[in-house]
């Protein structure tokens, strides 16, 4: 009796909690991000709530480079991630047999480690006169990579082949986990199918396989791209002054220079960015059930 | 030296923690950060409600690692009065933002006394955040050094007293470099390329740079500061230098990454510790001076028993205790006679007990008001890429 006249209201009991905790740590932080924006003022004289729209050009003019160099190291090692992630969770899906999860496992198990201490080991490794380095340079592939542009003077750190590679290395997990989920669902008897009508190996995979796992590929590519462009960390360790990323700059606009109006201004600069960059991404693949 | 080993953690330790730590705990999505504020948060305000200007109780908030075990306990028995001893200050500009407010305001912020860097203290001062001492109440004040008596942002000490101080230098490796160094322009030379770090922090690195360009960092105008900043940037450009840093220069000298680093003496001191080839540079053209200041916050609860507080720690027999645990400049004179009977090694550490004319060559920062502060700034964070 009860539960009956309750049943229209169900679905809104449901959804309480979610819409509760959404308003309360979404829609409130991204309101005062918003009204912070476009305040005047610094932290001495206090902040005043003043459409100051010049904020977001003042920000746009200064750090179109850190906002350039963000979308491309992101992209890049979106691109690197999804060469090596990809493989990698074929053969896990396919070929990992009885072994799968503890496969699974070795690719989630940096994460028992905290994001900043794997960054920083990566400056011990990367040492310039570490043992990588010194047998690398010592059999000439310094002089290569050096030629190539990929390391400076023979050295990687502060360079921005650290950053995107340690980029690249930190967010790997994200672009395999999904990639697998959707290899792994894919129905077997497709693929036999598509040998039964005579499609080789490498067609069976790009006409089948291939399609079939776009979606998991969609969204590893967004759970490393987006993450990506706002990260800091990677760059303030292993990089210099000439690879940083926007997120260093909000970082800094936050805590060193108590510029709050500017600092949120970019946050929502950024956001902008990401989302066009996203729904071009997603229009291009055409994937309409995540889109 | 030897023999020391027990002591140099400390020191070491306070500065990781003070400039790279809680960077790290910003970094690590505030992780740190966020468990140091919860860590204080209980103490803000707490003594706000008794409202009863007392001698039994005092409030005082310094940096991690900047007092010895002893002197707070010492204290508490020959005064009586009861001592609340926080950690809270990790950084000038995240602590200004915490407390801007309350003080902007005009309220108690819980808090007797601070120790802030000079230009942080200065800006407190210019925006009467802070309580005038009373020097009757401070008589030990006469010990402080007499180069730090009358500083550009404070005349006369009338709001502040230093804590302790430091040197900015430059510190190296000579095996690396190859040759000694003697001025600040060495760290430019070509041959050094791509392992040359300087600081995050806008008066050491500008101000050891526009000492090596014959410029008086106390008298910096702007154009100054654009010229520094100019010629820092061409060395960013051409890939010299190879990172703006905070801490961390001591891990990439310590590694070999970094052949020459704009660095602190505390840090130096430290590191020598570990690799005695490593030296710290006192450049020829001058060097900067930092000090941290206390200072007792507008309406303070128990302003009293601070200064009673400051006049114990500048006693040269307990300002040796602290001393001898931190490292750093001692701005109290008599403590290197005093710190004899703790650690007689100590006394003689160039570094640790500045001759006078050691002192005299060294330089302090000009107080910038707040639009210099914020033009300054912009260069200078432009130039560090952020």
């Amino acid at each position: 009796m009860t539960i009956g006249r309750l049943r229209p209201l169900l679905p809104y009991i449901l959804l309480a909690p979610g819409v509760a905790w959404l308003a309360v740590f979404f829609v409130v932080p991204m309101y005062t991000l918003a009204r912070q924006s476009l305040n005047d003022g610094t932290l001495e004289t206090g902040f005043r709530f003043a459409w100051e729209w010049a904020n977001y050009s003042d920000v746009v003019d200064r750090y179109q480079e850190q906002f350039i160099r963000s979308f491309r190291y992101a992209a890049t090692a979106t691109v690197l991630a999804f060469i090596i992630g990809y493989p990698l969770a074929y053969a896990i899906a396919f070929r990992g047999g009885r072994m799968k999860s503890y496969l699974l496992f070795l690719v989630v198990l940096p994460f028992f480690t905290t994001y900043l201490i794997r960054t920083l080991a990566w400056q011990t490794i990367l040492s310039d006169q570490g043992d990588v380095l010194t047998t690398l340079r010592d059999i000439g592939v310094m002089d290569i990579t050096d030629s190539l542009g990929i390391s400076q003077n023979g050295r990687v750190l502060a360079t921005p082949t650290a950053v995107v590679m340690a980029i690249t290395y930190n967010f790997l997990p994200f672009m395999v986990l999904p990639c697998y989920v959707s290899l792994e669902r894919i129905d077997r008897r497709l693929i036999e199918a598509a040998h039964d009508l005579y499609g080789g190996p490498v067609r069976a995979f790009l006409r089948v396989v291939f399609p079939l796992s776009l979606p998991g590929v969609f969204a590893g590519s967004l759970l490393t791209f987006i993450p990506a462009v706002g990260d800091f960390i990677n760059a303030e360790i292993l990089g210099g002054p000439k690879t940083q990323m926007i997120g260093n700059v909000i970082q800094s606009r936050f805590l060193e220079v108590n510029d709050y109006p500017g600092a949120a201004a970019l946050s929502f600069i950024l956001m902008a960015a990401i989302l066009v960059a996203v729904l071009v991404y997603a229009r291009l693949l055409g994937t309409e059930e995540l889109a | 030296m030897a023999g020391n080993d027990r002591l140099w953690l400390p020191s070491w330790r306070r500065r990781f923690t003070r400039r790279r730590l809680l960077k790290g705990g910003a970094l690590a999505a505030g992780g740190l950060a966020a468990a140091a504020f919860v860590g204080c948060g209980g103490d803000d305000g707490s003594d706000n409600g008794g409202g009863t200007p007392a001698l039994d109780s005092l409030n005082i908030s310094n940096w991690p690692y900047y007092i010895d075990a002893d002197t707070v306990a010492n204290f508490q028995d020959e005064t009586g009065i009861a001592v609340s001893y926080t950690q809270d200050i990790n950084d000038n500009n995240e602590f200004f933002a915490k407390i801007n407010e309350p003080l902007n305001r005009g309220q108690n912020i819980g808090r007797d006394i601070v120790v802030l860097t000079d230009w942080m203290a200065g800006k407190m001062i210019r925006l009467g955040y802070v309580e005038e001492l009373d020097k009757a109440n401070i008589p030990n004040w006469e010990n402080l050094s007499e180069s730090l008596k009358d500083v550009s942002f404070d005349p006369g000490r009338k709001y502040s007293l230093v804590w302790q101080s430091g040197f900015t230098g430059i510190g190296y490796n000579p095996e690396l470099t190859g040759r000694e160094l003697k001025s600040v322009n060495d760290i430019f030379d070509p041959e050094f390329a791509g392992h040359v770090t300087m600081l995050t922090e806008m008066r050491d690195t500008l101000g050891l740079v526009m000492l090596g360009m014959g410029v008086d960092p106390a008298e910096a105008r702007l154009a100054d500061a654009q010229a520094a900043v100019d010629k820092i940037q061409e060395y960013v450009d051409n890939g010299h230098i190879r990172a703006f840093t905070g801490n961390e220069y001591g891990d990439d000298l310590a590694r070999g990454d970094v052949w020459a680093a704009i660095a602190w003496s505390g840090d130096m001191i430290q590191l020598q510790a570990d690799d005695p080839n490593l030296q710290l540079l006192l450049p020829e053209e001058g060097f900067m001076l930092w000090s941290d200041n206390m200072m007792i916050p507008k309406g303070a609860d128990h302003k009293e028993a601070a200064e009673k507080f400051m006049n114990y720690v500048y006693d040269p027999v307990n300002q040796a205790l602290i001393s001898a645990y931190v490292q750093y400049i001692s701005p109290v004179q008599g403590t290197k006679d005093a710190i004899r009977d703790v650690d007689d090694t100590l006394a003689d550490n160039p570094l640790i007990f500045p001759d006078e004319a050691t002192l005299a060559r060294a330089h302090v920062f000009k107080p910038l008001d707040e639009d210099e502060d914020r033009e300054f700034n912009e260069l200078f964070q432009a130039l560090i890429g952020a």
